[in-house]
């Protein structure tokens, strides 16, 4: 059966790695029933659509146009929708709407389409719900304010307001009064039909059940989980324990039966998660003692005081973090399930034995902790609700809760020592914040009551009581003398040996060499799906120090393992670090393996690939710090460590884990030093002639400024890494820099400024290569279609370079050869480079895969990651020799790949959605073309945009902007495009022969307002370029910038990007971007 | 909870050191683990644990503490000890009386904390299930082989006890005899919430000598070898000669068994746990079910007339025998539940259809 598998595209909040591992799982599950898989998704960092996986891959928008295209000319059988998220999701409902697959014969497999109607109506799901006489909170659907603000009376303030079919609760939040509402419900109904106003379940628990259904009607719970965090904070935002901790029995299974009989009704076809908020203290006052006993179950149903919140009939964030924390894979089952097999016919991967028709028992538990970007953002709020805005998370194992929860603070790699560091406590504990989980430690610790605290966040008592054994063992170990009995229990409670050095005021090293003279040692544990009943066949494992065991002999490891490799992962998905990370660390693993050689995944993030058991012949679900990697490296006694494939994390630990004498593999950690060090690099720069923009170290606000003076403004301001948060900014003048040294807080010897020369209208270019010793093997130069001044992380990257001049390209080539040979590189690196002219200035060198090797990888046939690899195993190219792969990276391409930035500004609260020297953007899709304007296009329309049909906003800033654009505006007229226009760009273009309807601005109050015309959705694009030097527009700007955003509008801010795309829709339409196969454009040659 | 030190030997010589909670006594009997996630209180009461040590693999207990009285499943905690990971010692529940400590202390109940469960559990899975033994401070005690006694004989009740249905406007009444081998009071609870009467019988009360009316008869879940009940089976085997109506459950599947002509055998450890998959021959229908059995029946040669009804999924053994024309059934697993899946409360439904 050929089978259209669709992804969910480029990660944003809400919607991120998680779908890599769902869409791998199901690729997997199909192929091995000798189905063949065609996937559609443009998101080129993933796995899923590596060589090897699916059998053909379309990078292409998931949007019905595009995948009718596909059905059309592949004629797949069947067509699964719900391993790609919301957006596969409602773009499958919307085909079937459509009758695209009836009319194609293509069958849904899996949960049918009706199901999943009434799982995402919430009429209908309401209507279900009362079928069965399941419980859910009063709710009133309603479409306009004003049935809003009837309907909150009607259920009494404070109410929640959700918008439908919505990613992540995005539009959703608690209103406490009517202004409240009114603001909540206007945003929402601005891009839905439909909403609705819920009774607040203020202080219940939420429990959420992993449910699994086959046709047989058989059906298994996998997983329950239980929120830290009461009802009113969004799932994704809540720190989330599993199993569920605080609920007895009768709860547990009261609540299992409850979802088994919904997902019964509803006719699920494979994975759905269902979510619960629960009275943690049901009102008992009419059941009498003497009336309760003896038959007290027939009236258990008051006791369980219940309410369905929701039912998301796909594999989901939870159903990834479920499969994670029980080792039963719930995309591989629910895959096959679709397919039409029992639950009784599917193996449990882990024992080989036993059957996947069971529930797993655990025996540890595991805690998530999301983990937030908020000030990677513009005039973003740092609090956290309803609607989601973590970009990426954690998951710790351990044997006791408080172990667990000490071990993912410190996962979550933002620098700290565990729940009572100090310094994270920032906020105050009854707010939600992503500190908030410190700040209670902090409030216990001086002496705040758990109860009260229990009282003031909703939070359970008994996760209070566990911070508080961590605080008091922490008191002790103040007080008293280190013995071996204190260290064990502060082990045990997941004090690490910083921690504990903090604590003692002493070295580090000291502690770890004091716990190794005692014997205090972790226990390497098995995950096996069945609490040690059956001997499990997988190595998914886990250290604690609640163990006096080793589940895995390491005796005469050194014989038996000396071939094993280490392979660092890349820790928590945050801005900057994603899936691309994922992606080199399987593609490492992958390599060592073919190359006969034993790869061991550490990682910590729930939401990868790289965590799923079969990646790697072992896989430590562990810490990537010091101590943890180092315990690893020592029962393990490897062939050496690979940090160059998960990014800036491992890249980080490098030289502590030199200096401890653990071997790492490929480029040498002084020579990974000599890049990262700013002055050592710099000092390299000047002896082999390279140039750099001109820049400083600086240790006092005075300096900073003279230093600017001397070398001109515009500069580029890069504080020290401090709490605050500051962020990377340009000055443009004098004001502009003390502002941003003020909000940098503490310049100081301990926290200097960089202060660097910034150039204007420079175009940037990257290198991303491969070296061994010293020597290319294979490169790529890419090309940013925005000038400098914004993030390469956000650029939109093309790749071949289309407009760079011949001897650009040769002066790149020479630098890199130099810097690679100079370093002595073996293994990857990524060179940024600036270009005025043919002016080139290096920006930065990373010795590491960087973000877009799977870009450069994909688009150009040659993966990168796996020459990198055996490069730095020192193996033989499996595939084709090296000569051919280093002439083929130096071939032209008779295609063009463009990678596009995904943002998520729309769920950032406040967030101005500008881009800037700091990264902003949460993901990236890459789409391909015969020229730069087809790829670009579908990159454009793969991120969520549209192409307008009618009309176009415009709105430029200062007088060089307004020159620049004006040939596009021309353009977008000529197509038809009715443009409107502010004050000022409207005069502009009216004395430029364009002709466009004026706006007034939203300060003026006027009527036609900017803010009316994108309430009304009359506008299908806005273009709002902003001049740095021109501040006092800024405000008003901003307020259209966010209220395109919040109404769903597509927003271009660059120059670049706008003319690109104002020349792009003047050359092509929808029906002129072929969907073809990735296949069809590139050459697969290794 | 004092800092008291505590050991648990096993029969093989292994030693393995925690601090003492619950009880300070020292007690014998036969180390199992459970494998549940959930439901220690329910766990604890259950009379077929009585005569072991129990091992929970879960590693936090005591989590919601100890709930009133008519929420256990008897009347007291039937476990010899207890041997967890991590105690909660300051538990949050609605319905939370008394930490398990001093539930532990009040019931005398010894119990040992700071376990390597997990390597303990390999350990009994590879050898089988053990004699062993939990010291609290100097005191010692021999080890105790619970399967040579009549443990239904200790945990059964001493007279008939009658428990009336809460249904009213019954059309008649409904009078079913509960063999009280250790039963469970969910079983009951399952009933009488189905409209029935019920007689619940000591172990080795004849209704049929007292000419006590009853319309069928259920035989209960219990502790031990079930060769040990000798009385029960001869009860049982005159309800299948009068062709009464029979349902048994957990240790009454391998007491009808018996009184069927069929054989029973030790298992190596058992199955004690939530998550077992249970499979009705003959079909793809699968029901998780909760399980607390060391002994199980043989149905490679069952007597005329019996089939097999249940098996385990995961080892292949017996989980229930049907008559394929007589009202006789039994299963090896709990459809009373509590603690455990609900999934199998059907049965009782079905038992109950032979009455309508």
């Amino acid at each position: 059966m050929k089978i259209l598998l669709l992804g969910s595209g480029a990660l944003q909040i809400g919607q991120a790695g998680e779908f890599d591992y769902s869409g791998s799982q199901a690729i997997k599950a199909l192929k091995e029933e000798g189905h063949q898989v065609i996937l559609i998704n443009p998101n080129i960092a993933t796995i899923q659509t590596s060589q090897g996986f699916a059998d053909k891959v379309y990078f292409l928008p998931i949007t019905p146009h595009f995948i009718e295209e596909v059905i059309k000319s592949e004629k797949p059988h069947g067509i699964i929708l719900s391993f790609g998220g919301q957006t596969a999701l409602n773009c499958g409902l919307e085909l079937v709407k459509n009758k695209t697959l009836a009319k194609n014969k293509v069958r849904v497999l899996g949960t049918p389409t009706a199901a999943i109607e009434k799982t995402e109506d919430r009429q209908l799901f309401v209507q279900t719900l009362d079928e069965i006489g399941a419980k859910y909170p009063k709710s009133i659907a309603v479409k306009n304010e004003k049935e809003a603000t009837n309907a909150a009376r009607k259920i009494g303030y404070p109410v929640m307001v959700r918008g439908g079919f919505s990613l992540g609760g995005q539009d959703s939040g608690l209103a406490k009064n009517k202004k409240e509402l009114l603001e909540i419900a206007s945003r929402a109904l601005a891009k839905t039909k439909q909403i609705l106003i819920e009774e607040y379940l203020k202080g219940w628990k939420e429990i959420e059940y992993e449910v699994v259904r086959d046709k047989f009607d058989n059906c298994i719970t996998v997983c329950n989980m239980e929120n830290f965090d009461p009802m009113g904070i969004h799932t994704g935002e809540s720190i989330v324990v599993a199993p569920s901790q605080t609920l007895n029995n009768f709860e547990y299974h009261g609540l299992r039966e409850v979802a088994i009989r919904v997902i019964r009704h509803l006719g699920i076809v494979g994975e759905c998660n269902i979510q619960f908020a629960l009275n943690p203290n049901p009102d008992t006052s009419d059941q009498k003692p003497e009336t309760r006993s003896g038959n007290w179950n027939l009236e258990a149903g008051n006791l369980l005081d219940y309410r369905i919140i929701e039912v998301n009939a796909r594999l989901s964030r939870s159903s990834a973090l479920a499969s994670k924390a029980t080792g039963y894979p719930l995309a591989y089952v629910a895959a096959k399930l679709a397919l039409g097999y029992s639950l009784t016919e599917i193996k449990n991967s882990v024992t080989k034995k036993t059957i996947a028709a069971f529930e797993p028992a655990l025996d540890y538990l595991v805690v998530k902790i999301p983990r937030w970007d908020l000030s990677k953002f513009k005039n973003s709020h740092t609090q956290i609700g309803s609607s989601m805005q973590s970009v990426g998370e954690v998951m710790a194992i351990g044997r006791k809760f408080e172990e667990a929860l000490q071990k993912a603070t410190r996962m979550l790699d933002i620098g700290t020592q565990g729940i009572c560091d100090e310094s994270y406590a920032t906020g105050d504990y009854k707010t939600p914040s992503p500190s908030r989980v410190f700040s209670i430690a902090r409030a216990i610790k001086k002496g705040k009551s758990t109860e009260t605290i229990a009282q003031k966040t909703g939070v359970d008592l008994f996760f209070l009581e566990k911070i508080k054994n961590i605080t008091e063992v922490e008191k002790d170990l103040k007080k008293e003398n280190l013995t071996k009995e204190n260290l064990l229990l502060a082990k045990q409670l997941g004090t690490s040996d910083k921690r504990i050095a903090q604590i003692k005021k002493t070295d580090p090293q000291k502690i770890t060499d004091q716990r190794t003279g005692w014997g205090i040692k972790p226990s390497v544990k098995q995950i096996d799906t069945l609490a040690a009943e059956y001997p499990a066949q997988t190595n998914y494992l886990y250290l604690t120090y609640n163990g006096n065991k080793d589940d895995l002999s390491f005796s005469n490891s050194k014989l038996k393992n000396s071939k094993s490799v280490i392979v660092l992962g890349s820790g928590p998905y945050r801005i900057g670090s994603s899936v691309e990370f994922d992606w080199c660390s399987v593609t490492c693993a992958q390599t060592v393996r073919e190359n006969g050689l034993k790869p061991i995944i550490i990682n910590c993030n729930p939401e990868t690939v790289s965590t799923d058991y079969d990646m790697a012949e072992r896989l430590y679900f562990e810490e990537l710090t010091l101590e943890t990697v180092l315990e690893i490296y020592e029962k393990e006694k490897p062939h050496g460590v690979i940090v160059s494939m998960g990014g800036q994390t491992p890249n980080n630990l490098t030289p502590k884990l030199e200096s401890v004498g653990v071997k790492i593999l490929g480029t040498k950690p002084q020579n990974i030093d000599m890049a990262e060090d700013r002055s050592k690099f710099s000092a390299l720069c000047d002896t082999l002639g390279i140039d750099q923009p001109k820049w400083a170290m600086l240790k006092d606000v005075k300096s900073a400024g003279r230093f600017a003076k001397k070398i001109g403004f515009p500069v580029l301001v890069r504080p020290s890494y401090v709490l605050s948060g500051a962020a990377m900014n340009v000055a443009f003048n004098k004001e502009d820099l003390e502002q941003y040294l003020k909000a940098a807080a503490n310049v100081s010897p301990e926290h200097p400024v960089v202060v660097s020369k910034f150039h204007e209208n420079a175009k940037e270019l990257e290198i991303d290569a491969v070296a061994k010793d010293g020597k290319i093997l294979c490169q790529a130069i890419s090309e940013h279609i925005e000038n400098a001044g914004v993030h390469s992380g956000d650029s939109t990257i093309v790749l071949p370079a289309q407009r760079l001049y011949q001897e650009t390209i040769e002066k790149v080539n020479e630098i890199s050869k130099k810097i690679a040979l100079n370093l002595k590189i073996t293994g990857p690196f990524n060179i940024q480079f600036l270009a005025v002219e043919n002016h080139i200035r290096v920006i930065e060198c990373n010795l590491r895969a960087s973000r877009s090797l799977p870009f450069v990888s994909k688009v150009s046939g040659i993966n990168f990651a796996k020459v990198a690899t055996e490069a730095i195993l020192d193996k033989k190219p499996i595939v084709n020799d090296r000569s051919t792969i280093v002439k083929s990276s130096e071939r032209t391409l008779p295609y063009v790949g463009v990678k596009a930035p995904q943002f998520s500004f729309a769920r950032i609260k406040g967030a101005d959605p500008i881009l800037r020297v700091e990264m902003a953007s949460t993901g990236e899709v890459a789409t391909f073309g015969s020229d730069v304007y087809e790829a670009f296009l579908k990159s454009l329309l793969a991120t969520g945009n549209r192409l307008p049909a009618k009309s176009v906003f415009i709105s430029l800033a200062g007088d060089e902007n307004k020159i620049k654009f004006l040939e596009s505006a021309k353009l977008l007229k000529s197509i038809g495009l009715k443009i409107y226009a502010t004050e000022g760009t409207a005069k502009f273009l009216a004395e430029n022969g364009v002709k466009s309807t004026k706006l007034y601005k939203i300060h003026e109050h006027k009527k036609p307002n900017v803010l009316d015309i994108l309430h009304n959705k009359k506008v299908d694009l806005v273009i709002n370029i902003f001049d740095p030097y021109f501040k006092k527009e800024f405000d008003d700007d901003y307020l259209i910038r966010r209220n395109t955003i919040d109404f769903g509008i597509p927003l271009l801010t660059n120059l670049q990007t706008a003319e690109l795309f104002a020349k792009a829709i003047s050359l092509k339409k929808l029906p002129d971007l072929k969907a073809l196969p990735w296949e069809s454009y590139v050459t697969f040659l290794n | 909870m004092s800092n008291k030190k505590a050991r648990l030997i096993l029969e093989d010589g292994t030693i393995i050191e925690g601090q003492a909670f619950g009880a300070s006594t020292s007690k014998a009997g036969e180390v199992v683990f459970a494998t549940g996630m959930t439901g220690y209180d329910l766990s604890l009461t259950d009379p077929s644990y009585a005569g072991q040590i129990l091992t929970f693999t879960y590693p936090l207990i005591g989590n919601w503490g100890v709930p009133p009285k008519e929420f256990w499943e008897s009347e007291k905690i039937h476990v010899e000890g207890v041997v967890i990971s991590d105690l909660t010692t300051n538990p949050n529940h609605w319905q939370n009386e008394k930490s398990l400590n001093d539930w532990l202390v009040e019931q005398n109940v010894p119990a040992i904390v700071g376990i390597d469960t997990r390597a303990l559990t390999q350990k009994l899975r590879e050898k089988g299930v053990m004699l062993g033994k939990i010291l609290v401070g100097n005191q010692d005690v021999d080890f105790i082989d619970p399967n040579e006694k009549n443990l239904v004989a200790e945990v059964s009740i001493a007279e008939v006890k009658i428990h009336k249905s809460p249904i009213l406007n019954h059309k008649s009444e409904i009078r079913i005899g509960l063999l009280n081998c250790g039963a469970k009071k969910n079983i009951t609870r399952c009933l009488t919430n189905r409209g029935a009467t019920v007689y619940e019988l000591p172990w080795n009360f004849d209704p049929f000598a007292s000419k006590l009316p009853l319309d069928g008869l259920v035989i209960s879940n219990g502790p031990g070898d079930p060769k040990m009940a000798k009385e029960s089976i001869n009860i049982i085997k005159k309800a299948l000669s009068k062709k009464l109506p029979t349902f048994g459950i957990c240790l009454g599947n391998q007491l009808l068994a018996l009184a069927a002509g069929a054989n029973t055998y030790k298992l190596k450890f058992g199955h004690r746990a939530q998550n077992q998959p249970t499979i009705e021959v003959g079909t793809k229908r699968c029901y998780i079910t909760t399980q607390n059995h060391g002994f199980a029946v043989d149905d490679k040669k069952l007597p005329d007339g019996f089939k097999k009804w249940f098996t385990n999924a995961n080892d292949g053994s017996n989980e229930g025998i049907i008559h394929s024309k007589l009202p006789f059934m039994s299963v090896q697993f709990h459809p009373e539940s509590f603690p455990g899946p609900t999934d199998t409360e059907f049965l009782f439904d079905k038992f109950m259809e032979n009455f309508k």
